[in-house]
């Protein structure tokens, strides 16, 4: 795998739009040809090199590109957008959209992510290693299918409404999650662990969410067994855990939720 | 004495439009038929020393200038920017909400309304479960059951009940009041509760665990003694006043909206009535407080396929409340020009927001001196839609009506259709070199 | 302004001209026999002409239609329409937003456009977002199917004030055409019920949809409006509900028709002919209603296709909607209306791989192929509710070529649609006349405009669509992709003389008319009826009657249709 280093060396007013960033455009391109790629700053169309310095090299396709990120890219948006192979590294903290509707690959962030990062992936590894923002691995505005595929996990804590109208895959949060984790859930995999605020797997119908503490369980979750070392998802979790059934708020709910007894 | 029936009031989503008004040489004398909120604005139009000309913020405060001055100003404004943000437009006529979506569209901005403040939560609910809704004559006609939660239309829409709720009598509702029950829903008991004939006090905050509380009883689940500082009892027995009456409502207003869950809260309580439809009728409409907020969503959607928060930064529609929405794009330092068009953001944003709006480029047009006005760099006061500037405005539950004209603007005033349509051509002009 | 069009291949079944090499003269923009002066000329040569395409019945502009798009903005995020050369931007897969539904149509070929459904409490609505629809001209149909006073009037025995009543609603609204969307069902749903046969009672009204149907039937008729009654008649999409379309056809068969045309549009036939009683021996009666409908002459008809894609599902009639949604689950919007109709919205997969939307496709071709008479069975997918109306080129397509329904029949469908439907055995090929049918002229015949519509004789407007097509080069059997590609986008739009597209690109956005009926009835009878009116406006509606009537500033270009009907008196 070749290697593609864009060093930030100048930071947007506005924010900074730059799905262009991506292994699947840099790949066969000359760092010249990818530092004269458009990304857009508000209304106004500039070029990559603007504010990055590239150096390194391209491979030869999606899959043998790896692009490092020196810096910090909070106000860059949509890195990684649609990628299906490659890798990316981001070296400080990434803004929104980064890996939205990612279908393969890698990415490492080294700082936090903000919002809506990685919507409707549908697979590749993503690891985080900072906090995530709200609306990690959720669907966008409208849309009932959320993420399919991929593994997300976030070394720190993320923000609420995580994984909304989940179809698959997996995130593992390793420290706490604000409210509405799994809101809307339908398949895929939750596992926090640290503590997870009120309204944990709301009006979920499907899928499974393991938390090391809630604030607080909804109604409409039924308690339905306790069990020692349980076996979920075919992952082995030490302790007692608490078993609930939900969201009975509604009627087709066949959720579940798992919580350490402390 | 000129006597003008049939006026719409432009205050609140109720948008009543039987007001009676009677002016005369130039002054309201009364305006018969309307509450004390929509008396107070007809009657603002007798208030003296309103500013006609635009003033303009220079090295010592601000001084007045001509609006070609101001248009100007605005249009370069507008142009240099990288992401303008132009936002309000919930108190004009969708005619002039139409040049302004043209505008942002133009200048490549982003266009936002007060909904990002008020309902947009229930928009973005909406777009993740749907809508069962009705017109108000339905209401009137129809409904045995009305519930208002976090919404005091005493207060915020005071004839809200006596034309379409509580009181007025129905096809299917002859005996008016006697044929209805009205549960209230909200933190305190407010006046509202005081006339309901169930009152719910739900702990703050709590609302979301209240809307799951029911669902899942009406699924036939069950729940704890108390949910949400509510007991069971009280909870199954309003829950059976829904399933077994013959039309219900639900009203929901920005105490719903914006207690914490947001658009959550009202994702479920859609869905709690969407799940009551297999028992009976029932639906639900937004108390939306603004008169023509309604209509600004309704305009963006058919233009650009989105209610709120568009991003035309990149030369097409971009939607995404949380990320394009004014309060975040100010916090976040994301814009760098604001133009406000009928709203007082100095007044109700977050302080983060307003910090940021102080920092950039900003104008506003504004009939009234607001902290908007004095906080933006350009204002420029323009005439009163809907009682001297005609045009259209869509009620809380869509329906659109045509504001009337009762008097002429001040002589030297311009609607904000006419001052938008100066900026949208010196924007052009400019874009052009010339 | 002056335009020749030179040595096309016209194709004008109104005027029997069928591949014909012919000019056609355009000046100060209708249709004209000779130019008198220095003109553009647009060499045709190898190309296909034809005039604009009409739309009779698509749901581009309206106040579900706004909802629709409101509740799906990942529909508006799957399609985007940036702004260029002058161009507004938009949005939308399903249901593109205004200026680009236009500027789509145009390109498509289209010049009139017409929307099905108006709620008249939302005519305001309607007619401001068609003010926003560059190009084509367009109409909208104001809704009657759960019309207090029309069921008064029908209960109380009154036909005149019926008519007098109907005709100051479409004063009212500036609608152009009597609509009817399940008649009593969208009254009943006021109470969370329906009517799904013709006899079923109206809660409260005492009257059933028969009389509903029946009764504008007549009125339609003594009013003398240009069009039928358009009719979407009880239990769309139930299996079984053949039944119920044949006989509320079968209403209407005495009626006599004042313009000589049908009295009764079935609209969006394909959801109303289906056989079985449930979903799992679901099948086409395509067949049957085609036998009804080649048999009697008071009946034309739109297929009202599905394309097989993911689309939004909007129409007047609630409680289907409602029922789609326990259906999928997927998120619903009810918008009952007070006096007059409840339009619902839900969105909508169609799934090649499901038996019975693979059928739903096989019955909306049949019914093509079925019926013999062109001018009886128009094309429409009822947009977007069998999918979206930028599918048209493919329908047409699979209209021309055996091999291309062959090969989706054997290849991209569910095989159920083999079994269900009689599709496969069909070897019947639309020539490209046909296509004109089905596409313009029908339409324009239909809808009782064809001396200006949907023809390029002497006198029609100057709107012409030329495609990229070259009938002495493409066999369409063969060559169904040219087919389909060569309908996508024309070479020139030309609307009232004017180039509006070339090469596919939208080079001018004039302002297109906006049509309206105004049935003017004895002057007396209006009178007594508007009593009845105030009255009932003042107990009942949410607005005041005053503030009811779409001013005359809500249309931009205006066309009042006026029409003496003071016999009704
Ligand atoms: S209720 Fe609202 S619209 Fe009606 S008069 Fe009062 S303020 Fe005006
Ligand atoms: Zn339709």
């Amino acid at each position: 795998m070749k290697e593609i280093i864009l060093k930030v060396i100048s930071q947007p007013t506005v924010g900074l739009e730059a799905e262009n960033i991506a292994p699947k455009v840099f790949a066969c391109k000359s760092s010249m040809e990818i530092a004269g790629l458009p990304i857009y700053e508000g209304n106004r169309e500039r070029r990559l090199g603007d504010f990055f310095d590239v150096s390194g090299e391209a491979g030869e396709a999606e899959a043998e590109t790896r692009i490092v990120i020196e810096g910090d890219v909070r106000l860059t948006k949509r890195i990684g957008q649609g990628m299906r192979a490659g890798e990316i590294h981001i070296k400080g903290s990434a803004g929104m959209h980064l890996g939205s509707k990612m279908r393969g690959g890698k990415v490492t962030v080294e700082g936090d992510c903000e919002a809506f990062c990685f919507q409707e992936m549908r697979g590749g590894v993503v690891h985080i290693k900072g906090n995530a923002g709200n609306y990690l691995g959720s669907a966008t505005r409208g849309n009932w299918r959320g993420m399919r595929g991929g593994t997300i996990t976030v070394d720190g804590n993320a923000g609420s409404e995580i994984a909304t109208f989940m179809k698959g895959g997996k995130i593992h949060v390793k420290g706490d999650c604000a409210s509405f984790a799994g809101v809307h859930m339908n398949k895929g995999f939750i596992v926090i662990d640290g503590r997870a605020e009120r309204r944990i797997g709301a009006e979920m119908i499907g899928g499974t969410i393991v938390a090391n503490e809630v604030e607080a369980m909804l109604a409409g979750f039924k308690p339905v067994e306790t069990v020692k070392a349980p076996e979920i998802e075919s992952e082995k979790f030490t302790g007692n855990y608490k078993k609930y059934s939900g969201d009975h708020a509604d009627s087709r709910a066949k959720g579940t939720v798992w919580v350490k007894i402390q | 004495m000129e006597i003008h029936t049939d006026v719409i009031c432009p205050f609140c989503g109720t948008l009543c439009d039987d007001i009676e008004v009677h002016v005369e040489n130039g002054r309201v004398m009364e305006a018969l038929n309307a509450c004390k909120l929509g008396n107070a604005k007809f009657m603002s139009m007798n208030k003296k020393n309103r500013h006609i000309v635009p003033m303009v913020r220079g090295e010592d405060g601000f001084t007045e200038t001509t609006i070609e001055d101001a248009v100007e100003r605005v249009a370069r404004m507008l142009v240099d920017a990288k992401k303008p943000l132009l936002y309000g437009w919930a108190t004009t006529e969708c005619e002039a909400q139409s040049v302004g979506i043209e505008l942002a569209e133009e200048v490549g901005g982003v266009i936002d309304s007060c909904a990002s403040v008020c309902h947009g939560p229930s928009v973005l609910a909406i777009q993740d479960v749907g809508f069962p809704s009705v017109t108000l004559g339905e209401v009137k006609n129809r409904a045995d059951l009305d519930i208002y939660w976090g919404s005091n239309p005493m207060h915020a829409h005071p004839r809200h009940m006596s034309r379409y709720s509580r009181y007025p009598r129905g096809y299917f509702r002859e005996r008016g009041q006697q044929d209805r029950t009205v549960i209230v829903i909200d933190v305190r008991r407010t006046d509202t509760a005081g006339i309901a004939d169930k009152f719910l006090q739900v702990s703050p905050g709590d609302d979301y665990e209240l809307v799951n509380a029911f669902r899942t009883l009406l699924n036939g689940g069950d729940i704890p003694d108390e949910v949400a500082g509510i007991a069971k009892k009280d909870i199954a027995s309003a829950l059976e006043l829904m399933k077994t009456c013959q039309f219900g409502m639900l009203f929901f207003g920005v105490g719903l909206t914006m207690s914490p869950g947001k658009h959550r809260n009202i994702d479920n309580a859609i869905s709690l009535v969407v799940d009551l439809n297999k028992y009976t009728k029932f639906n639900l409409i937004p108390m939306r407080g603004h008169y023509n907020v309604t209509g600004f969503s309704e305009v963006l959607t058919w233009q650009s396929g989105f209610p709120f928060g568009v991003d035309y930064t990149r030369g097409y529609p971009q939607y995404n409340p949380g990320e394009t929405t004014s309060v975040e794009l100010l916090s976040r330092g994301e814009v760098d020009a604001v133009f406000v068009v009928g709203s007082d953001p100095a007044a109700n944003f977050p302080k983060k927001a307003v910090e940021h709006l102080a920092k950039i480029p900003s104008a506003v047009i504004e009939p009234h001196e607001t902290p908007t006005t004095y906080l933006c760099d350009l204002n420029i006061p323009s005439a009163i839609a809907g009682i001297e500037v005609e045009g259209t405005a869509y009620r809380m539950d869509n329906v659109p009506i045509r504001m009337r004209k009762i008097m002429d603007a001040p002589a030297g005033l311009y609607s904000d259709r006419e001052i938008l349509e100066m900026i949208l051509l010196k924007v052009r002009e400019i874009k052009n070199g010339a | 302004m002056e335009l020749e069009i030179k040595n096309g291949v016209v194709f004008d079944p109104l005027n029997k001209v069928d591949g014909e090499k012919k000019d056609i003269l355009i000046r100060d923009g209708r249709i004209v026999e000779k130019l008198k002066g220095k003109h553009d000329v647009i060499d045709a040569s190898g190309k296909l002409v034809m005039p604009g395409g009409v739309e009779i019945h698509s749901h581009f502009a309206g106040g579900k239609e706004t909802a629709g798009r409101m509740l799906r903005p990942e529909d508006g995020a799957r399609t985007v329409y940036p702004k260029r050369n002058g161009l507004r931007s938009g949005s939308g897969y399903s249901m593109p937003s205004s200026f680009t539904a236009g500027y789509l149509y145009a390109q498509m070929g289209y010049t009139m456009c017409n929307t099905p459904a108006m709620p008249p409490l939302f005519a305001r609505h309607t007619h401001e977002e068609l003010g926003d629809v560059p190009i084509v001209d367009k109409s909208a149909y104001p809704t009657f199917d759960g019309n207090w006073f029309v069921m008064r009037y029908l209960k109380e025995g009154d036909p005149d004030k019926l008519a007098a009543c109907v005709a100051w609603f479409l004063r009212a609204t500036k609608g152009l055409v009597i609509k009817i969307v399940n008649p009593g069902g969208t009254e009943n749903w006021g109470w969370g019920k329906n009517a799904v046969g013709i006899d079923d009672p109206v809660i409260g009204f005492d009257v059933t949809p028969a009389q509903i149907v029946k009764g504008l039937a007549e009125v339609n008729e003594r009013l003398k409006l240009p069009h039928s009654i358009h009719l979407h008649p009880n239990n769309l999409g139930k299996p079984g509900n053949i039944e119920t379309t044949v006989e509320t056809l079968e209403l209407c068969r005495e009626v006599k028709s004042a313009n000589a045309r049908q009295t009764v549009y079935l609209t969006h036939a394909q959801f109303h002919s289906f056989g079985g009683d449930s979903w799992k021996n679901f099948e086409s009666k395509a067949d049957e209603l085609a036998k009804y409908i080649n048999r009697c002459d008071h009946v034309v008809c739109d297929t009202g296709n599905v394309t097989l894609d993911e689309t939004t599902t909007m129409t007047s009639d609630g409680p289907m909607e409602y029922f789609l949604h326990n259906l999928t689950h997927l998120k619903w919007v009810n918008k009952d209306v007070e006096l007059e109709t409840a339009p619902g919205i839900t969105p909508f997969i169609y799934s090649r791989k499901n038996p019975v939307h693979s059928v739903q496709w096989a019955i909306g071709l049949e019914l093509a192929l079925l019926i013999d008479d062109p001018f009886k069975v128009l094309l429409a997918t009822d947009h977007p509710n069998g999918g979206p109306f930028t599918r048209y080129p493919r329908i047409i397509a699979w209209l021309m070529s055996e091999p291309y329904r062959r090969y989706y029949m054997e290849e991209r469908v569910h095989k159920g649609a083999q079994k269900g439907s009689s599709l496969a055995t069909l070897d019947r090929e639309y020539t490209f006349s046909d296509i004109a049918v089905v596409t313009r002229a029908g339409q324009a015949k239909a809808l009782g405009l064809s001396e200006l519509k949907g023809h390029l004789g002497v006198g029609a407007h100057g709107d012409v669509a030329i495609y990229d097509i070259d009938p002495a080069q493409v066999d369409p059997s063969k060559d169904f992709k040219a087919v389909e590609k060569g309908f996508a986008k024309t070479a020139y739009t030309i609307k009232d003389g004017e180039i509006i597209v070339k090469d596919g690109l939208i080079r001018a956005t004039p302002q297109g008319r906006t049509y309206w009926a105004n049935p003017v009835v004895d002057h007396e009878l209006d009178r007594e009826m508007l009593k009845d009116v105030e009255q009932y406006f003042k107990k009942y509606y949410s607005v005041n009657l005053a503030n009811y009537p779409v001013q005359k500033e809500y249309l931009k270009r205006g066309r009042e249709i006026q029409i003496d009907a003071r016999d009704v008196k």
